[in-house]
């Protein structure tokens, strides 16, 4: 191998890094705040992607029924709850909120010239017809066990992924799909070759990530998720509750998810199912950082992204089995060296 | 005689088959210190915990002329300034104080309140030791340290009623000094209080009325001073000796 192959290579490991890194990041989130290790993580990349890849040919968002048939649903079930706790007077918002909001904006959608909308706004519309889809599914399948054990939490998240899969190949169909990028070409860098698009998803991704961050160092809903996963019963004696904090965390993981398949779709055919591999690897990276820390997920995430490359090019048949590889000796060091510490224990 | 802030009938609590509290009858008024004392394992965290709707309960639990028991989540009772200190202290102790007491506001931040930097100041003002060690992480905090986090955050949320549970837990006597002298203070300040404790004599005496609970049900109860010169309580919970019980 060549400097000129190795370069290539590692502008490939850090691209898709760069990508684990933002799903692992999520992947991170939910498990600290809610204990549920989010197995459909990867099917919101395959859902932006695609749903983005149906925008840009100027079709309407394939998911939308989706969208406003789980807002239906959610607003039955917090319906019930209100009338069933005396507070009626919530029904209007609820309401409102779940399920005319969302045929609202399937309407607007029916009327708006979706081929012809500029780049950012049809990234917007795609978006807006995914990322409800996560605290709809926090809502329906999460809330309802919020307080049950990791491994059913686990089962469940199991199920919710088949669901999306399946769901995935009804309305996208088995075809896969590309976008063109958001800059055509790229520069020329010594002996390299870089395509704008790398720069595109690396920048993008590093700007979420400090988005992330600024979240919550900053913002009292980002602090009170970081006080959630820290101490539930403090948080929940505070005000800030489970439910909320579940939604919103699973918001954010479908933001992620989304946005994620976005950047990628430009430079890989995604299909119906291609998201369970791509989440797959950024949760090896979340484990990495013991499904805790978010810099060891993040740098995690772009040592899958390079072994994932360099194995590629040295025993490609076996990349994926390289990287999954890795997991054990992480887990083993981490059971040999981590020290369970109980915040809840903790006087 | 002031309004009942808050009033429970017939409460019980069942942890599986073994019943927690029975039947426990109690009443707070607005502005008073009241007490509940007795020994451990009598319930009395309990009794917090389904005030708070933490726990499952049976019976009735009025809060400023609502009926909440099993209608109101905790966040809404939060939001309607019923606020728990628990015997844990339940602090997040990788941040920092400031952003614990921030916290301490979510619920007002939530319906709009924006106005907890002058919450802020006062609870500075009341706790000076928490604005020197505002960018300390919580859980390097002393233990007083951390019951003054811990009342200072739940100050954060402007109860009308706050419940204290065991605030002197583990704490040296000059310190529950002065968390009780807090205590007393919040009182001046409107707050009513609900202070749970073990250490009889010190709540007694800071407190207006007092409830004795053991095994779960209300033995005795009548105003805090009748209850320091109370043969019964004096022999069981304020004297040195003493041992068997008083409902007896």
């Amino acid at each position: 191998m060549d400097s000129a192959v190795a370069l290539l290579l590692a502008q490939d490991g850090f691209t898709n890094g760069a990508i684990y890194a933002l799903l692992s990041l999520a992947l991170v989130l939910v498990f600290a705040v809610t204990r549920v290790i989010f197995i459909p993580q990867g099917e919101y990349v395959a859902y932006g992607a695609l749903t983005m890849a149906a925008v840009v040919t100027g079709q309407l968002p394939p998911t939308m029924w989706l969208v406003v048939t789980l807002g239906i649903a959610v607003a039955i079930v917090d319906g019930v709850v209100a009338v069933r706790e005396g507070a009626k007077s919530r029904l209007p918002l609820i309401i409102v909120k779940n399920a005319v909001l969302p045929i609202a904006a399937m309407v607007v959608v029916r009327l708006l010239p979706l081929k012809e909308l500029s780049y950012p706004l049809q990234v917007l519309v795609a978006l807006a017809f995914v990322v409800p889809l996560g605290p709809q599914v926090y809502r329906l399948a999460f809330q309802p066990v919020a307080e049950a054990s990791v491994l059913l939490l686990l089962i469940v998240s199991v199920a919710v992924h088949f669901m999306m899969v399946g769901m995935g190949l009804y309305f996208f169909g088995a075809e896969g799909a590309r976008i063109p990028p958001f800059t055509e070409g790229g520069l020329t860098l010594g002996a390299t070759f870089i395509q704008y698009q790398t720069i595109w998803i690396v920048g993008i991704a590093a700007l979420l990530i400090a988005g992330l961050a600024l979240f919550f160092e900053h913002s009292i809903y980002g602090k009170a998720l970081r006080a959630t996963a820290i101490n539930r019963t403090g948080a929940r004696l505070m005000g800030i509750s489970a439910d909320l904090a579940g939604k919103l965390c699973f918001t954010l993981a479908a933001l992620v998810g989304a946005f994620s398949g976005i950047l990628i779709a430009p430079i890989t055919t995604v299909y119906y199912d291609t998201g369970f591999l791509i989440g797959l690897k950024g949760f090896v990276g979340a484990i990495i950082g013991g499904l805790v820390s978010y810099p060891l997920a993040a740098a995690g995430s772009i040592l899958v992204g390079l072994l994932e490359s360099y194995s590629s090019f040295y025993a490609s048949a076996y990349k994926e089995v390289i990287v999954f590889t890795l997991i054990i000796p992480v887990l083993l060091y981490q059971s040999l060296t981590t020290k369970h510490v109980d915040d809840e224990d903790e006087h | 005689m002031k309004p009942i802030l808050l009033e429970t009938r017939g409460l019980c609590v069942n942890y599986g088959r073994v019943e927690a509290i029975h039947k426990v009858g109690i009443r707070i008024r607005q502005g008073e210190i009241v007490t509940v004392i007795g020994p451990n394992g009598a319930g009395k965290t309990t009794l917090l915990s389904a005030l708070m709707g933490l726990l499952p309960a049976r019976g009735e639990v009025s809060y400023q002329d609502q009926s909440v028991l099993g209608t109101l989540s905790v966040d809404a009772l939060v939001a309607k300034g019923l606020v728990l200190v628990p015997e844990k202290r339940e602090l997040f102790g990788s941040m920092s104080v400031a952003d614990n007491l921030l916290l301490g506001a979510f619920a007002r931040h939530r319906r709009g309140d924006r106005d907890h930097a002058k919450t802020l100041d006062e609870v500075y003002a009341i706790f000076p030791r928490l604005a020197e060690r505002r960018k300390q992480e919580a859980g390097t905090l002393s233990g007083g340290e951390r019951q003054m986090l811990a009342m200072g955050r739940a100050l954060m949320a402007k109860p009308t009623l706050l419940m204290l549970d065991e605030p002197s837990l583990g704490l040296a006597p000059l310190i529950v000094k002065e968390i009780l002298r807090i205590v007393v203070q919040l009182k001046g300040m409107g707050v009513s209080i609900l202070l749970v404790e073990q250490n009889a004599r010190a709540a007694l005496q800071v407190a207006d009325y007092a409830y004795v609970l053991e095994n779960g049900s209300v033995a005795v109860e009548n105003s805090a001073r009748a209850l320091l010169h109370d043969p019964r309580v004096i022999e069981s919970y304020l004297g040195l000796g003493g041992s068997h019980s008083i409902a007896a």
